[in-house]
């Protein structure tokens, strides 16, 4: 019994710790750009299958696809916002006008980089296997490849944590998040700031694809769920709050793992089930303003 | 804009619409059948767009529910087509799709912007994934044989839907009733304070639209005969309304309806002619489209013709 529960526990965090890194990542672009960025899974599935390649072809291990995989997805986030976005923020009348066309455009990116995946890819499911002898934990068996990655999301999170609130270009944007005018009068380059944090939102895509590869098999249409999961948390966590997204991310992570273990299809059900309850009823979330 | 227009340019365009629709009855008589089939489609897309247009349009509120009602529609057909005449199937589905529009509206009375989308969102994917589960896990097999018809039979069908749907379209724009969902698309606020009941006119106006959207996947189920819910609840559904909308422009009826007609001629060709790269042709353009026609393709022409006149 007591296995059991730690099983589940544990389980839960791990996909938790996954979450978080995802929805951290769309809660930044939402929060300080305005872009609800449905494309958000395609930039996870793109990491995901550049660490399955770079590992199959190359023998590259997926710990070091992570450093690899997060900055380049950065550098093509931050030309994204640069070129499209930027040019729909200087073309939208209001910011209403900005947030329903920026996120019909995002769509659009995922259609591309969907298409452009299945092409490369082909529609197969991928997986391989790295690091996958079993841990035992207080008597519970883990996969070891399911540890790391826990290691790593919460390691990852922490650190990004405190990079908003501690380092200058951190604070610049929570500054850009809370009064774009203002802080563009203090000397806040907003173009900058904006296309940074998208960039930072593709990073923590970028980090989460190969964990998830470690440990989940991966298709080119495996996108859209993670985005729907990442809406999810962040809503939870109420719209805007990393912190909130943080938590949320485990929170939902635990009910999801409670879930799967009396039946797995019902995982995604729940989810929804959660997201429009608390649409109806607490809309702001639990650390929302 | 509207009220500029002198009456003989109103009954002229009355009097082409009447002409079009005749020569659109009469069509199935002397084209092959795929053109049937084609234009089956197309007045599919039609619907859906017009429809969404019909709530979206005026209210500014982006609903990406289409799916939810469409499937609904289809699985109304798949339950009833054995047991009732399909004129009945096709009222009821939409009756069942205007319920469930209902349901929501009210659910969604507090919620705009961004809460909105998302949350219409949510409902038809709860909906599809739903259906999935409690179709593999208490029926057995995920999919249903619905009773099929003639390619001409399900044209007409989907015709008479487009002109009601039309018509209905542009009675409202023309009421007080279209006028006063403007105004909540202006000003909510405003709308509300001078005396527009705003709750009960967005839930009536959702489920008006969500009536034809409905009515539209039940006649389009008996042309698929086999549907599962990944068939009728295809986000696909509420992306193209709202897709289409934006690309012919949403503040008149050509519009739509013009977006809706292009717009899937060019996925058929899309897809015949490059299977592989059709959703990233369909990414660029749709990218495109927001970027630099904003105002739609109607919009675009009327600016054009104003200029050069």
């Amino acid at each position: 019994m007591f296995a059991t529960i730690l099983d589940v526990v544990i389980g839960g965090l791990i996909m938790g710790g996954i979450y978080a890194l995802i929805a951290v990542g769309l809660s930044l672009q939402y929060g300080v750009g305005r872009i609800l960025n449905i494309s958000h899974g395609e930039f996870i599935m793109l990491g995901a299958f550049a660490t399955w390649s770079l590992y199959t072809f190359l023998g590259i291990s997926p710990l070091l696809s992570l450093v690899i995989c997060g900055p380049v997805l950065f550098f093509i986030g931050f030309l994204i916002h640069g070129t499209l976005f930027r040019y729909l923020r200087k073309k939208s009348k209001s910011a209403g006008a900005f947030a329903d066309s920026s996120l019909l455009a995002s769509f659009g990116l995922l259609f591309i980089i969907q298409n452009l995946a299945l092409i490369t890819w082909k529609a197969d499911i991928r997986g391989y296997s790295y690091l996958d002898h079993s841990v035992s934990i207080f008597g519970a068996l883990f996969a070891a490849n399911r540890i790391v990655a826990l290691i790593f999301a919460v390691g990852i999170s922490i650190a990004f944590y405190l990079f908003l609130t501690r380092a200058r270009l951190g604070k610049a944007i929570r500054a850009a998040a809370e009064d774009p005018v203002t802080a563009q009068i203090m000397g806040v380059n907003i173009h900058r700031v904006l296309a940074v944090c998208f960039g930072l939102g593709a990073l923590m895509a970028g980090f989460a694809g190969p964990l998830i590869s470690m440990i989940y098999e991966i298709q080119p249409s495996m996108g859209l769920e993670y985005t729907i999961i990442a809406i999810v948390v962040v809503v939870l966590g109420g719209l805007g709050s990393i912190t909130g997204s943080l938590i949320g991310g485990f929170i939902l992570g635990l009910i999801g793992n409670i879930v799967t273990y009396f039946d797995a299809g019902l995982s995604l059900i729940a989810y929804y089930v959660i997201f429009i309850l608390l649409i109806l009823v607490k809309p702001t979330g639990i650390l929302g303003k | 804009m509207d009220r500029a227009r002198t009456l003989p340019v109103y009954i002229s365009s009355y009097v082409f619409s009447c002409l079009v629709f005749l020569l659109l009855a009469t069509i199935p008589l002397y084209v092959n059948p795929y053109l049937v089939i084609l234009l089956t489609s197309v007045f599919m897309y039609i619907v859906l767009t017009l429809s969404w247009a019909i709530f979206s349009g005026p209210t500014r509120y982006i609903s990406l529910a289409s799916s939810a009602f469409f499937g609904v529609g289809v699985y109304s057909s798949a339950v009833l087509g054995e047991v009732l005449p399909i004129p009945a199937v096709i009222f009821l589905g939409g009756i069942v799709g205007s319920l469930l529009a209902f349901c929501i509206g009210i659910l969604t009375l507090r919620l705009r912007g961004m809460y909105f989308i998302i949350f219409t969102f949510g409902v038809s994917e709860l909906m599809r994934h739903f259906l999935l589960w409690w179709e593999t896990n208490m029926k057995g097999t995920v999919g249903r044989f619905v009773v099929s018809m003639e390619p001409e039979t399900v044209y007409y069908f989907m015709l008479v839907i487009f002109a009601v749907c039309l018509i209905v379209a542009h009675l409202l724009k023309e009421s007080r009733f279209g006028l006063s969902l403007r105004s909540i698309g202006e000003h909510e606020e405003a709308a509300l304070h001078i005396g527009i009941n705003v709750t009960l006119l967005k839930t009536l106006t959702f489920a008006l639209s969500a009536f034809f959207m409905s009515a539209a996947g039940a006649i389009m189920a008996t042309r698929w005969t086999y549907i599962d819910p990944s068939i009728a609840f295809n986000p696909l559904f509420s992306f193209m309304p709202v897709l289409m909308a934006i690309f012919g422009g949403i503040g008149r009826l050509s519009g739509p309806i013009v977006g809706a007609a292009i717009f899937a001629m060019l996925e058929e060709i899309l897809i015949t002619r490059f299977p592989y790269y059709y959703m990233l042709i369909f990414g660029v353009i749709l990218i495109l489209v927001i970027l630099f026609l904003p105002s739609g393709l109607v919009g675009l022409i009327k600016r054009k013709s104003r200029r050069s006149s």
